[in-house]
């Protein structure tokens, strides 16, 4: 973010104590480097946040808002759903009139102890949304040069950030200024027989599941992380699909209406003569994230790797 | 809160103490044509929705003083942030009869492309955002793009400076979005002017059932807002209190007014609603009769000479030949390009966007007969993605 604010005039990074640094420490230092003006707290009111990003933007500002916890954007629904994600369309030849350059970046996903609302993944609820595009970074080399690319994108963004990654996940990260593309999954691993395809926190359980298959099961298994999960790289999933036969998707969010069913339906519709096993979905159950039970409803290593082993056994 | 005025209901000086309006002849004419003008074209359009040739539409009728009067007092490259019920903003800042008409036919040449329901109308031009139906919405929007105002101003200092309009109804006053825009406009300092239209009902819901308080003007001195009531049939008041605002909102770096105008909602909510399901036709017919911000300001004219009984029929005669006229020529015209269905959603199509374009356009060719493309610019060829 710092470099996004050096970089242009137009950035704001605003949000509910994010002027401290935040309470996560994303925004460390940046308000005294870049003046109250620019990084600011806002009043508790997530509709005003949101509400309040989307006509800076739409005067030509890019702003990046905070949302605390991705339990607590639902307030701003109306104003991402009805306003942000429609704006372009409804001004129609009206160029400009839109508010792209606008991020709504938001910590979510399990933390072990986030219960009910400290916890939730609400992206598929973002993917019926045409408009919008919804991001979640795996690891800090990701995580910046997605953010970058979000900034600069002329879409508003989503961008959710898994917390629980927030101090677990130490890389190298290039200390300049760099993007990746949205709307492109990364293969992460190839193999032949089985396609996972994942996003976020999952990929870590989908590699110790891998590791453990392939010594078991003497089988090649291709790990495809999605990074944008809408608009979603349709292509890359199904080439990989049509060449493995079989394909597991893994999400921490549930099962139903969930990412998976958009991805498995897809995945039918593109590569039916070539699936040798239904696609499976291994996700969150259709509950709550009560405190005591995470670990039974997130996908753990257990839960993937016996659906490797029943989509190679079908 | 006191109500303030200028012109009492037979458009004389309430204060005969005070100095005479600081107004030209010519910008009163402008401003008197152009709320009948509104009041002309509504009359004419909300026939046109009855008799089907528009899907839908909503008058201003009693309240055209409050959107002419308040838009004549800001700089043109001011933003603005509107409801619905303000038809006169868009006739001040230059919209043409035929762009009126453009949006309401959902013609070809509408820059919304006829994505919208007739009456939410935007410009880039004109610097008025599009308006939406969901209510209240627009408020926090002002307060995010005063916010942006107040750095432009800041970085542009040889720059004239400017700040946001943004409108509402006392209904839309209730939405969570309205508490949200005014307490983040007042803690960031944002040069915004709220101009509230407190027309006394929210489709059926009279200001009883909406609230119970001293009006939305009340509001606004909790939160550290600067605030007056003005009587929005008065026109001149309108225009003397935005002016006024306006000013207050750019000192010291910015902060926010707000300013609510008292009207009556003289007719139906719009052409899905018979009001006289919920009030009493006398009580609208009084009304009329009483007060209305075009005979006020009329009434204001004539004592000065500037207008008369022959002026009226041939500006009242002249206008509804140009609307009109303007009315045949959009009927005519062709709808927009079949493009617009899926283009603009993000600034370039998707993948899966140009597959189920081609998807569309194979299932029009093989049941032709289902689907009349005939009546779109460029029939079926307009059905694709802009080549870049």
């Amino acid at each position: 973010m710092a470099h996004a604010l050096r970089s242009d005039d137009r950035v704001l990074l605003f949000g509910e104590d994010v002027a401290f640094g935040g309470v996560f420490r994303c925004s460390m230092n940046l308000a005294s480097e870049f003046g109250e003006a620019r990084v600011f707290n806002t009043p508790l009111s997530e509709q005003g946040i949101v509400g309040f990003a989307i006509g800076a933007a739409v005067e030509g500002m890019r702003p990046i808002a905070e949302i605390q916890f991705a339990d607590y954007v639902f307030p701003a629904f109306d104003q991402i759903v009805n306003e942000a994600a429609k704006i372009r369309y409804r001004a129609g030849s009206n160029a400009g009139m839109d508010c792209g350059g606008m991020v709504i970046r938001m910590p979510a996903g399990g933390v072990g102890h986030g219960a009910l609302y400290h916890s939730q993944s609400p992206e598929s609820l973002f993917t019926h949304v045409p408009g919008m595009r919804v991001v979640i970074p795996r690891s800090p080399a990701q995580a910046k040069g997605l953010l970058l690319a979000s900034i600069e994108s002329p879409d508003p963004v989503i961008f959710m950030e898994p917390k629980i990654l927030y101090r677990a996940a130490v890389e190298h990260v290039p200390s300049e200024a760099y993007t990746l593309p949205l709307s492109k999954a990364e293969i992460l691993k190839e193999g032949k027989d089985v396609t996972i395809i994942s996003y976020g926190t999952p990929l870590y359980t989908c590699q110790s599941a891998i590791t453990a298959a392939e010594k078991d099961l003497k089988c090649s298994i291709e790990l495809i992380d999605l990074r944008t999960i809408y608009p979603w790289d349709r292509e890359t999933i199904s080439k990989s699909v049509n060449k493995t036969g079989r394909a597991i998707v893994v999400h921490e969010s549930m099962v139903n209406a969930g990412v998976g069913a958009e991805v498995a339906a897809t995945i039918q519709d593109k590569c039916f003569l070539r699936l040798e096993a239904p696609v499976q979905r291994v996700a969150g159950w259709s509950t709550h994230p009560g405190l005591g039970y995470e670990r039974f409803n997130i996908p753990d290593v257990t839960r993937i790797y016996d659906s490797i082993k029943s989509v190679l056994d079908y | 809160m006191p109500t303030f005025r200028v012109l009492d209901q037979e458009g004389k000086l309430v204060d005969k103490n005070r100095e005479e309006p600081d107004i030209s002849d010519e910008e009163v004419l402008r401003l008197y044509k152009d709320m009948v003008s509104v009041s002309i074209m509504d009359l004419i359009m909300f026939d046109a929705q009855r008799q089907g040739r528009i899907s839908f539409y909503m008058v201003s009728a009693g309240e055209e003083g409050i959107a002419v009067g308040s838009a004549s007092s800001l700089n043109p490259r001011d933003p603005i942030f509107a409801q619905y019920r303000e038809t006169g903003i868009f006739q001040y800042r230059g919209f043409t009869l035929d762009d009126f008409m453009a949006q309401l036919f959902a013609t070809k040449d509408d820059t919304g492309k006829a994505r919208n329901m007739p009456v939410h109308y935007g410009s880039k031009k004109f610097n008025v955002h599009t308006i939406s139906s969901p209510l209240a919405t627009q408020i926090p929007h002002a307060s995010g793009a005063a916010y942006a105002m107040k750095m432009q101003n800041r970085q542009n200092p040889t720059e004239d400076p400017r700040v946001v309009a943004c409108y509402f109804g006392e209904g839309a006053a209730s939405e969570g979005d309205f508490h949200a825009a005014l307490n983040i406009a007042a803690t960031r300092g944002c040069p915004v002017l709220f101009i509230c239209r407190n027309n006394g009902y929210a489709i059926s819901t009279p200001t009883l059932e909406q609230y119970r308080g001293d009006g939305i003007a009340s509001r606004g001195v909790g939160y550290g807002i600067d605030t007056v009531r003005v009587d929005g049939n008065d026109i001149l008041a309108v225009r003397e209190v935005t002016k006024k605002a306006r000013d207050l909102a750019l000192k010291d770096g910015g902060r926010p007014v707000l300013i609510e105008a008292m009207s009556y909602r003289v007719s139906h909510h719009s052409t899905s609603d018979d009001s006289f399901a919920y009030r009493a036709k006398v009580e609208v017919e009084d009304w009329k009769r009483r007060d209305n911000p075009i005979t006020r300001l009329r009434k204001w004219m004539e004592g000065k000479g500037l207008w008369n009984e022959e002026k009226e029929k041939e500006l009242r005669s002249d206008l509804r030949k140009q609307i009109l006229t303007a009315y045949r020529k959009a009927e005519k015209e062709k709808k927009p390009a079949l493009s617009g269905l899926m283009s603009n959603v993000y600034a370039e199509p998707t993948e899966e966007q140009i597959e189920q374009m081609a998807a569309l356009r194979k299932v029009i060719q093989k049941y032709p007969n289902e689907y009349d493309v005939s009546e779109f610019d460029g029939g079926l060829d307009g059905l694709t993605f802009d080549k870049k």
